[in-house]
This record gives structure tokens, C-alpha cells and sequence, in this order.
């Protein structure tokens, strides 16, 4: 530990009882393999263990100044971790050090209410967030310029529109004036004019003002632009630390998380009769990608090589939220066995379209699966092989309520039609 | 070392631990977040008082329309004595503090579930919570304690010297309050059925305290046990203070001793499940 230690964590470590919020962990082996009979078969639900470690032994020390991103699939223990660092809760074993102010920016408007004016809401929410009175009215003007919303200082909040409310929210905390900051996801609401203003003041607050800064976000392309190291942590461990670009290929490339794309080329998954070459997500400009826009559709698309004549197999995908939930499972309805282009022994590929407005925003996971139906036969069952992002960039959505900012539950998010009479 | 910094010296330095069991209530750092406390009581009056018609009046009415009930049926119908005091200014001499009370109780009661949202986002000495719902009715006390001025002057009563002790019980009140507060919102987190326990004790307690009647009505071998309610020295006190009533005796001493105990047990009960809320709430 040298004398410019910003933040030092040793053997952390935080235990959840039944039911703990959020990081709820559920998978057995049997009821995993059981789940992908699923399109064919009853799905059974499973039942959730009784305790479980979110963070299990994780030490590491950020400098003063140094800009660290927490990467990992959700439920590896990343919230947390930040939780923990912002004193909500407690661990149940270690110990943290933290030598500077700490300031949390865990959500867009913290304390906010709709009744109080824009002006109000700026000094309940920094005071919220730990700044002084003073401190917030010297920096006023500066928080109403970024979020532009000069002319409706003095009205209540509930009457702005939702691209004003998360400027306004961000603003008061992006001047928040302490030497560490904790920033959890938060930059991935707004469109893509706002959150391109938040890297900015984020880029700004990092080098301008060396504040430490640890980032936790699913988006790689943010992590590397704003971060120079890296942590990376799996199932309430850390699974890599050091460089940012060394520990995101780690991550891509380790436990079947593929950026977009993912390419077997020893050890395929599969049996004798069938095999899993690739897979991946196609955006619309036709390229592999990882971000989506909730409005528009995208296929996933997989690649297969049969070795026998005269199988019927049925490709079949499993998306899962970022709990590990199953959000639905799909198969390919119209194979045609009796015509032999579906049941030569060659490479096939797989492309299923998922349309625009059925995911709801957030992360999803892709599981890719090659079953027989006569006899019934899983060849292989690539689970949470791909993951995707959906972003809403919230002006312009039609499945969000005229002005509403905020977020929207539920897995899915359909455009249904109604009828008023 | 970055170029303009504000980093001179020593930083703060803060440790984070597992918690034990018992923790000490750190009056300093409750001290650090006054400015927060302030934040919070005057986002709930402000909240309280918006968009209403009659705005502040509100405090006024509560009170004001249970004294003329109960100078009705209680004092009319039902000729319960008064000590002397035209019933009246009884009554809401005794409603002033008890409104004071149960607004505390029931804000203090809520206030971390309904700040659920700020508290796993944020931290703050989590105390900041409780003690913010029972300020924020001072306001409203302020504005009904004028109504009684105007009372007083209007049936003639001129306070007597022990009117000085009448910010002790004001003080006692408050505390009797956060005293209970401090248990039922602890509880409350867990068991979200003490927020509905809360309108059944505050009409207990209406009735347990010496409100409509005098504590002189409780017979002597009772006494103590009376006081066992806190509220019956909060009240006598005031009446004390006030008008001039009869000065308090041992049962005062039960009340002001209960109080005590409970606000320092609660105090304890709260820090102790204090590491648990935001996992639970």
C-alpha cells in the first residue's frame, strides 16, 4: 500500500441470506439441462438456495487518481461491491480503507420528488448526496447550465419532460465535489446526445480534477474509452485485474461470453452426430454486435454442422435477464423433414429475427441449443454463450409513456395494439 | 499528484468493517449531517403544504375541530370536570402536545420505508431518518400554539411563573415520540405490520391520556401505574405550564422515567438492526 492509496480492499466478502435482493442465484444443474427440453417439454421451476456469497475474498487497491472499471456478468457481485464501498450495507467479512470523501452515484436522481421545483430537487438531492448548502449554491449555475434547463428552474419536476428530468438529475450529481467516485450503470439512460455529455464531464471529472473513480457498466466501449484498469469478477470473485483492454479480452473471451460473435475452433461443443461452430448477434447494419436499440430487431444467428443423413433437429435459443431469469425460449417451428435440404450432413446456418419492441431495456443473455425430437436428444445447450444490450434512448420510444423518464419493468416490453372507444 | 487538487495533508481516512453487534450512536457524525436532517424536514413541510388549498390552516384544523367535539360531547353531554379550567381551553391545552406526539410517532414510524428508495442509494447515518419525522410537525405546533394564545387571553388566564418550563415539556414530547418512533420504524423495516399497529396505539393513547379528563379523575392507588403512560406527564405538564394547574407529583417521575428508558433501549434497537435495513427494506 504506498501513500497514494486512494481505496484498499482486503478479503472482502458479503453473505446473502434466503432472499436476498437482487443477486438471487438459482441454478441446479438437473433443472438447467431439464429447462431446454423446455420448448418441447412442461417447464419446472426451480427452487433458490437458502444463502449464498455475493463477494467472496475480493482485495485489490486503486491509486489516487486511477479510473477502474468493474466489469462482469450480473450477478458477480459488482453492485455489491459498490454498495459496500458506499457504506449501504455492510460486509460480512474484510475490511475496506478509504482515504478521501466518498461520493455515489448509484441511480439518476437520488431523492428526488415530483412536487418540488427544479431548484428545490437540486438542493435536496445534493444535500442527499453529501454536498453542503454552500457548496451547492456556489455551483448552481453551473449544475442548471450543463443540464439546460434554465427556464424551468422553478417548476416543479413532475412537469419536465423525461430528457430534462435525467440531465437535471446527472448534473447535480456529476458536481458532486469529493475525491472518490462510485458510479454504478447510471450512464446508460438518456439518448445518445446526453450520455455522449457524460463521458464528457465523466472524462473531464477523471483527468481535469484526478478523482478516483471506480465504473461499474456492462458497456465495454465506455469502460475502455474512460477507464486504464480493470477488475473483473465472477460469481463474487475477481477473476482478473490490471489493464483495461488485457482484463475486457479476458472477460470476452473467457466463460463463453462472446462480444457479439464467438467462434469454436478446438473443443466444439456438441456429440458425434452434431456440432456447435459459432454464434452470434446481428444488428441492422448486418455486423455482429452487442448493442441494440429497443425499437429495432436483430437476429441471432447460429452455426451448425450435422454429420449424419436424415436427422431431424430443431435449433432452439434460451434468453434469460440479467438474474439469470428465463425471459422465453424459441425454436425454429418451420423445419420441413421430408425435404432433404434440411437433413443433409453439412454446416447450416440458423438465423432467428427478433423483433424490435418485445425486449424490455437492459442486458440478456443468449443460450444456444441443438436438440433431436425423435428420440428426444440434446446435442448441445450452450448456455448465456452471447449477451445483448438493449438501450432506450428514451425520446422517440413509443412503448414509453409521453414523458416518462424513468424505468420501466418486466423482461419484455411489447407494442400492443389498443382500442379506446 | 493531479494539478489542482484539493488534497493538502491528511485526507479523510475511513475504515469499513464488519459490524458488531452493538454499536454506539455517533452524535458527532448525526452532528456532520444536520444540514441533511434540515434538507429532510423541510422537503416533508414543504411536500405537505403544496398544492393545497388551505395550506398551512391544515395545522390549525386538526386540533382546533377535535377541542369543539370534545367540548361537546365531553364536556357538555358528559359534564366530565376539567380541574377548573373552562373545558376548552382544557382539552386543547392537552391536544396541542398530543398532536405533536402522534404526527412524530406516525412520520418517524414511515419514514424509512418510504424512503426506501433514497436509502439503498445513498448513505447517511440512517438516525437522520426518525429524528426528521418528529421535527417536521414543530411547524404545524407553532402554528396551532398560536390558537391557544389567543385562548388563553380570551378566557382571562395569565401564565404563572412555571411557564419557563414549558420548552422542558415541549422537549418531552419529543422525545416520547422519537422514543417510540425509534422502535416501530426498526420493526417496521422487518415486519411492515407495525406501521398498522401505529392508528391503533395513537387511539389508545387518546384515550390512556389525560386528554378529555383530568389525571386528577384516576384514583390515588392508581396513579403509578397511570403514569407508566408517557404522555400523562407530557400532558399535565403543559397544563401545569400553562394554566397554572396543580404542580406534578411521582406519577410525572414514571412518565419522564419511562420515557428514558425507552428512548436510550430504542436507541440501541435501532443501531442493531441498523446494518440490516438496506438488505431488507
Amino acid at each position: 500500500m504506498s501513500d497514494k492509496t486512494a481505496i484498499r480492499v482486503d478479503h472482502l466478502g458479503k453473505k446473502y441470506k434466503i432472499g436476498g435482493p437482487k443477486e438471487k442465484y438459482l441454478t441446479l444443474r438437473d433443472a438447467v439441462v431439464d429447462s431446454v427440453k423446455a420448448p418441447f417439454k412442461r417447464f419446472h421451476p426451480i427452487s433458490p438456495i437458502e444463502e449464498f456469497w455475493a463477494l467472496k475474498d475480493v482485495s485489490f487497491d486503486v491509486e489516487e487518481g486511477e479510473v477502474v472499471g468493474i466489469i462482469g456478468r450480473n450477478g458477480a457481485g459488482k453492485s455489491t461491491l459498490l454498495k459496500i464501498l458506499s457504506r449501504i450495507t455492510t460486509p460480512t467479512t474484510g475490511t475496506v480503507d478509504l482515504y478521501g470523501r466518498v461520493g455515489s452515484l448509484l441511480e439518476v436522481g437520488t431523492g428526488f420528488h415530483p412536487e418540488l421545483t427544479g431548484r428545490e430537487n437540486i438542493f435536496l438531492s445534493g444535500s442527499i448526496l453529501g454536498m453542503k448548502r454552500r457548496e451547492i449554491e456556489q455551483k448552481l449555475d453551473e449544475i442548471v447550465k450543463f443540464s439546460e434547463i434554465e427556464k424551468f428552474l422553478d417548476t416543479p419536476v413532475k412537469r419536465y419532460s423525461s430528457g430534462m428530468y435525467v440531465r437535471l438529475a446527472f448534473a447535480v450529481a456529476a458536481y458532486m465535489d469529493t475525491e472518490i467516485l462510485l458510479v454504478d450503470e447510471v450512464l446508460a439512460v438518456g439518448d445518445a446526445q446526453f450520455q455522449k455529455k457524460c463521458m464528457g464531464k465523466m472524462g473531464e471529472v477523471s483527468k481535469g480534477e484526478g478523482k478516483t473513480i471506480l465504473f461499474v457498466s456492462h458497456n465495454m466501449s465506455m469502460i475502455s474509452s474512460l477507464c486504464e484498469t480493470g477488475i473483473l469478477l465472477d460469481h463474487g470473485s475477481t477473476r482478473s485485474q490490471g489493464p483495461v483492454e488485457d482484463v475486457i479480452n479476458t472477460y470476452l473471451n473467457s466463460d463463453q461470453i462472446g462480444n457479439g460473435e464467438i467462434f469454436f475452433r478446438e473443443r466444439l461443443p456438441g456429440d458425434k452426430k452434431a456440432v456447435l461452430h459459432a454464434a452470434r448477434i446481428i444488428g441492422g447494419n448486418g455486423s455482429p454486435t452487442v448493442n441494440v436499440q429497443i425499437n429495432e430487431s436483430f437476429f441471432i444467428e447460429m452455426e451448425y454442422e450435422l454429420f449424419e443423413d436424415g436427422m431431424h433437429v430443431g435449433p432452439n435459443l434460451h434468453i434469460k435477464d440479467m438474474y439469470g431469469q428465463y425471459v422465453f425460449t424459441t425454436g425454429d417451428s418451420q423445419l420441413d423433414y421430408t425435404s432433404s435440404l434440411k437433413t443433409k450432413a453439412k454446416r447450416y446456418i440458423s438465423r432467428c429475427k427478433i423483433p424490435g419492441n418485445l425486449l424490455n431495456a437492459g442486458t440478456f443473455y443468449v443460450g444456444v441449443a441443438l436438440t433431436s425430437i425423435n428420440p428426444l436428444h440434446v446435442h448441445f445447450y450452450e448456455q448465456d454463450l452471447l449477451f445483448v444490450t438493449i438501450h432506450d434512448p428514451i425520446e422517440g420510444i413509443l412503448t414509453r409513456g409521453e414523458g416518462y423518464s424513468g424505468s420501466i419493468p418486466g423482461p419484455v416490453r411489447p407494442l400492443l395494439e389498443w382500442n379506446l372507444t | 499528484m493531479p494539478a489542482n487538487s484539493t488534497l493538502v495533508g491528511k485526507k479523510p481516512h475511513l475504515i469499513i468493517r464488519p459490524p458488531k453487534k452493538w454499536v454506539p450512536v455517533d452524535f458527532h457524525e448525526l452532528w456532520e449531517y444536520r444540514e441533511l436532517l434540515f434538507s429532510f424536514v423541510s422537503r416533508d413541510v414543504k411536500v405537505r403544504y403544496k398544492q393545497t388549498a388551505l395550506g398551512f390552516l391544515w395545522a390549525i384544523i386538526q386540533p382546533l375541530f377535535m377541542m369543539v367535539i370534545f367540548t361537546l360531547f365531553f364536556g357538555g353531554f358528559a359534564k366530565i370536570p376539567s380541574d377548573g379550567v373552562p373545558y376548552p381551553l382544557f382539552s386543547y391545552t392537552a391536544l396541542l402536545p398530543w398532536t405533536l406526539f402522534a404526527e412524530g410517532l406516525t412520520r418517524s414510524t414511515t419514514s424509512m420505508v418510504s424512503n426506501a428508495g433514497i436509502m439503498t442509494k445513498v448513505y447517511f447515518p440512517r438516525l437522520v431518518m426518525p429524528i426528521s419525522g418528529i421535527i417536521s410537525p414543530i411547524i404545524d405546533f407553532c402554528i396551532a400554539f398560536v390558537i391557544l394564545i389567543l385562548m388563553m387571553a380570551y378566557y382571562g388566564f395569565v401564565p404563572t411563573i412555571a411557564i419557563v418550563l414549558l420548552p422542558l415539556f415541549i422537549l418531552l414530547a419529543l422525545a416520547t415520540s422519537l422514543a417510540i418512533g425509534l422502535w416501530l420504524s426498526a420493526l417496521n423495516i422487518k415486519y411492515r405490520d407495525f406501521q398498522y399497529t401505529l392508528p391503533f396505539i395513537i387511539q389508545l393513547g387518546l384515550y390512556a391520556s389525560p386528554i378529555v379528563y383530568p389525571s386528577s379523575m384516576i384514583p390515588e392507588q392508581f396513579r403509578i401505574f397511570y403514569g407508566l403512560n408517557p404522555m400523562v406527564g407530557v400532558i399535565d405538564g403543559f397544563r401545569w405550564a400553562l394554566l397554572g394547574a396543580k404542580p406534578p407529583e411521582a406519577m410525572m417521575l414514571v412518565s419522564i422515567g419511562v420515557v428514558v428508558v425507552l428512548l436510550i433501549g430504542g436507541l440501541f434497537y435501532f443501531k442493531r438492526m441498523e446494518q440490516y435495513f438496506a438488505d431488507v427494506v
